[in-house]
């Protein structure tokens, strides 16, 4: 019996699963044809096409006739414009598969939803408009599903029906997406000539195409071997989740098995800290005595060693890699640049950690897949980055292992998921360059001078009076025998950033370098006063997180923009504002203030004495510097 | 997914054994759990009482095992449920032993919300929508879980299964963070909130198969049995309690029904049906020719009707 329940998804007897997206340019006709799979397999509801009928005539784009496009494109705003904006999922089964298939868009703004639908995919169905050939979108698409690991790719020539059914036109797509995609290591490319539309080879075999002998899309899709879930014969990756800590005597770490089997007994080793110890009991409501790739479980070990969220249980044997740098495919999905140096925070399998792209090597040109170089990524560029995080973390390449090798890029501040990455392979650069252990630490050097090493960070708009009250502060500081450094913004710019400008880019590095330079003072247990406009909160952030808790004290020097302008000791608002400066912060470039400095000085009605004081009495009353 | 069980527990006895496409639905919703909370300050689940909720607080139960869930429940009340869904609410509550939160929009009932007389998409929005506001801010709960399915609904098809919401809880479909592989992204700010679907991908059978094969507690109306209903604009309305207005020439008549999907019981139609067990209803719903929520007369009351209750705020 064929009935929509039945055929959404009959799994009395198991059968396979198989996820797949359909990708391709604007107004190629994907919802169409997913619209017209759930109909020709006859698994809507008749309450659902009573609906579409009713929408049909609403919103329609096929005149008096069903709109298929409308079954998935459920915002009203994708109804209102007869486009996809977010990726749909459906569930369906043909008795002979289960399909999950995600709608994705073929926008190319909202090319970051069609990547959320192709991460999970293993198949493709790639849509050609049939009179508009091979487009950006189609190029652009094949590639993000090729760096995405998706290995077999259905060709689906739609509105075959507007060019009379030529095979002539079918032979040349599939000629020109042959030579393209040739490079990009799919398995398998099937081409298949189908109108969406009037449902030619989508379910049903056409009679309008005798001089085509394969099978519809359907058929392809029920019967294409996917290589089932390798995983299991990978070697043990177990992503701890959670700490479950019932009681002082009960310690489980649970999570899901990422690749590999784990079963009582076996040895697990902490990847990045070495540490081994024995499974003792696989924990779930089930009592299982083993588990493979997927299965979310709790283990116990038999002895007490340091594991917590982050961590990744592997087998002793066939290690991940562990280093703090490494290269990846990168997708930029955000209108904010990205900015080399700036930090970001990566989230790689249950991990959470400080990152920054230390250099894009190239950018691919989606159309030619040429390496293009770029200083910064716009939304939707895909490139090949090094990259480095604060502290080393185990991966695999994404090749070898998509859940321990997958990353994403989330904004400090907003908290936007920002980028996606791929690893490619470790870098070792750093591993080959020990670091020489001291005798003296920053502790000996600062105990000699009885002080606490700190920086001291004053960020403001130019003219807000920042290097007026860090020069006011040190000439204190000094009086009271401490030992200081200055380093002022415009004095760094004359020699150690001469080669720097004042895009962003080039400001993110500046700090950077800036940050670099003052963390090594205080490691000479100096008092570091720092007076940079330092515009981006990431950056001061960043700076923030080089050295140790409470050693980094930001002073927001909070002079409104008006008051600066009115002020302009250096004539440089005047200069702005004609246009002869360019990107200069509060004029045409943004300045993020601090959401919640540890110093907080408005300066309007206050002298920068006052203020001075008010500076050392908290650095006082922080134990920076003792009582005087 | 694969988990090697002794023969003694898993999958034996009355159980069905588990099909491998539901252990890997039930480790999915596992998954998103415990990311929750282990990210998460102060989450919540939503417990509307339906099968979909008992199925959710049954994962919850496997997943932080041998803990108990590091949450509580909270039900929104309209006060005009079904009663045996509240006397099912509480009993499973005092059974598992886990704290349960009970809100009301008490100034909705002062100002007189009624199912009927007040029209379906303004209740909805005060007694729902606006009590789950309420709730979510006065405990300061910082993500909720719902057990909403991508199979019921358009929109809810489109919604990502870690679903930001911005301080005044709404929902932003056209910029929806990117939710690629399983890496969610649960970072939120003062005041910001989640609502996470550990359910999406599962489908209404799946539910069905699942309850059956962990030997799930359902409330009584999901099986067919003799109850007093009157017929109102071609759908089956049960006369749960004398609260419901008679229309001139309505008399309840007593028939075999069931209930596919359940709300507030005079929005909530029930289906003709003989299936008194979860084997019927499995049978039940393979040849079944209508959705599940057709019986749910808040889905239609206007155009784009789903999405807009949950751009205000609604699950």
């Amino acid at each position: 019996m064929h009935t929509p329940a039945a055929a959404r998804r009959q799994h009395e007897h198991e059968c396979d699963l198989l996820r797949f997206i359909t990708a391709g340019s604007v107004d190629d006709g994907k919802s169409t044809l997913i619209g017209r799979l759930l109909h020709d397999s006859r698994i809507l509801y008749d309450d659902q096409l009573r609906a579409l009928a009713e929408d049909s005539r609403r919103h329609g784009t096929a005149g008096e006739a069903i709109d298929f496009a409308l079954l998935v494109d459920g915002l009203e705003a994708e109804r209102e414009q007869g486009i996809t904006i977010d990726v749909a999922y459906r569930f369906f089964t043909t008795g002979r598969r289960a399909f999950i298939v995600a709608d994705t868009p073929g926008h190319e703004h909202y090319t970051r939803n069609m990547a959320t639908g192709a991460s999970n995919a293993e198949l493709a169905v790639i849509l050609v408009d049939a009179r508009k050939g091979v487009l950006v979108q189609t190029r652009r698409h094949s590639l993000i599903c090729a760096l995405l690991g998706i290995h077999h790719v259905i060709l689906a020539v739609n509105k075959i029906d507007l060019v009379d059914f030529s095979q002539a036109t079918f032979d040349r797509i599939v000629g020109d997406y042959a030579a393209f995609a040739a490079q990009l290591g799919f398995t398998a490319v099937i081409p298949i000539p189908i109108s969406a539309r009037f449902g030619d080879n989508v379910v049903n075999r056409s009679g309008n195409m005798p001089w085509y002998r394969g099978p519809s899309l359907i058929e392809c899709l029920e019967t294409i071997p996917v290589e089932a879930d390798a995983a299991v014969e990978k070697p043990l990756r177990f992503p701890v989740q959670w700490v479950n800590r019932l009681n002082s005597d009960f310690r489980g770490y649970a999570g899901t098995v990422a690749s590999g089997r784990i079963q009582v007994g076996d040895t697990v080793v902490v990847a990045t800290t070495g540490h081994s110890s024995r499974v003792k009991e696989i924990v779930t409501g089930d009592g299982p005595l083993a588990a493979g790739p997927g299965a979310a479980i709790t283990v116990t070990l038999t002895d007490e060693i340091d594991v917590c969220r982050g961590d990744i249980l592997v087998s002793p044997t066939a290690r991940p890699e562990v280093s703090d740098q490494f290269a990846a495919h990168v997708i930029w999905m955000d209108n904010e640049p990205l900015m080399p140096g700036r930090s970001y925070l990566a989230r790689l399998a249950t991990k959470t950690t400080p990152i920054t792209v230390t250099a894009i090597k190239y950018r691919i040109d989606p159309n030619s897949r040429e390496h293009l170089a770029a200083p910064t990524l716009g939304l939707n560029d895909i490139a090949f980055c090094n990259l480095a995080t604060a502290a080393p973390i185990a991966f695999d390449p994404y090749e070898a292992n998509r859940r321990t090798g997958s990353f994403i890029i989330i904004d400090r501040s907003s908290n936007r998921t920002l980028g996606a990455g791929m690893i490619a392979f470790g870098l070792r650069r750093g591993a080959n360059v020990h670091w020489q252990r001291l005798l003296l630490g920053k502790r000996q050097r600062a105990a000699l001078k009885r002080q606490q090493p700190a920086i001291v960070w004053f960020t403001g708009l130019s003219g807000a009076g920042k290097s007026t009250i860090a020069d006011l502060v040190e000439q204190r500081l000094h009086a009271m025998g401490h030992h200081t450094m200055l380093l002022d913004g415009d004095n760094v710019r004359h020699g150690l950033s001469r080669d720097l400008g004042f895009t962003e880019a080039d400001r993110v590095e500046n700090i950077r370098r800036a940050g670099e330079v003052a963390k090594l003072m205080v490691e000479g247990g100096l008092i570091v006063l720092c007076s940079f406009i330092s515009p981006y909160r990431a950056e001061r952030e960043m700076v923030r997180g080089l050295v140790a808790e409470g050693e980094f004290v930001e002073v927001f020097v909070d002079t409104p923009i008006d008051e600066c302008i009115r002020r302009d000791p250096k004539g440089l608002y005047a200069k702005a504002m004609d246009g002869r400066i360019k990107n200069f912060t509060g004029v045409d470039a943004p300045y993020q203030a601090p959401p919640a400095p540890e110093i907080h000085l408005r300066t309007v009605g206050t002298s920068p004495e006052q203020m001075a004081e008010s500076v050392v009495a908290q650095l006082i009353r922080k134990n920076i510097v003792p009582r005087a | 997914m694969d988990l090697q069980a002794p023969d003694n527990l898993a999958g034996a006895g009355s159980r069905h054994a588990m099909p491998s496409h539901l252990r890997r639905l039930e480790a999915e919703s596992i998954e998103i759990m415990r990311e929750v909370v282990a990210e998460l300050k102060h989450p919540v689940m939503l417990y509307s009482i339906g099968k979909d909720s008992s199925v959710m607080l049954h994962l919850a139960v496997k997943a932080f095992y041998p803990a108990p869930p590091p949450f509580p429940l909270l039900h929104i009340d309209t006060t005009w449920k079904f009663r045996d869904m509240i006397a099912f609410r509480d009993a499973t509550a005092r059974r598992l032993g886990v704290k349960l939160i009970v809100h009301v929009n008490r100034e909705g009932l002062a100002a007189g919300m009624h199912p009927l007389t007040s029209g379906s998409a303004p209740y909805t929005r005060v007694m729902k929508t606006e009590a789950l506001k309420q709730a979510l801010d006065q405990f300061g709960f910082d993500a909720a879980f719902g057990g909403a399915r991508r199979d019921e609904e358009k929109s809810r098809a489109k919604e990502r299964i870690f679903s930001f919401r911005s301080r005044g809880h709404a929902w932003d479909p056209r910029n929806q963070r990117p939710e690629l592989w399983n890496l969610f992204n649960t970072r939120i700010n003062e005041g910001e909130s989640i609502r996470v679907f550990p359910l999406s991908n599962w489908t209404e059978l799946d539910v069905w198969q699942y309850i059956r094969s962990e030997n799930i507690a359902v409330v009584p109306l999901y099986f067919a049995a003799e109850r007093p209903v009157v017929e109102r604009d071609g759908a089956w309305i049960m006369v749960d309690d004398d609260r419901l207005p008679l229309r001139p020439g309505e008399r309840p008549q007593l028939r075999r029904v069931r209930f596919r999907t359940l709300g507030c019981y005079p929005l909530t139609a029930a289906i003709e049906s003989q299936a008194a067990s979860i084997d019927d209803i499995i049978a039940e719903l393979q040849t079944a020719r209508t959705s599940e929520r057709q019986g749910r007369l808040i889905d239609t009351d206007e155009v784009a009707s789903m999405e807009k209750k949950k751009r205000e705020g609604y699950f």
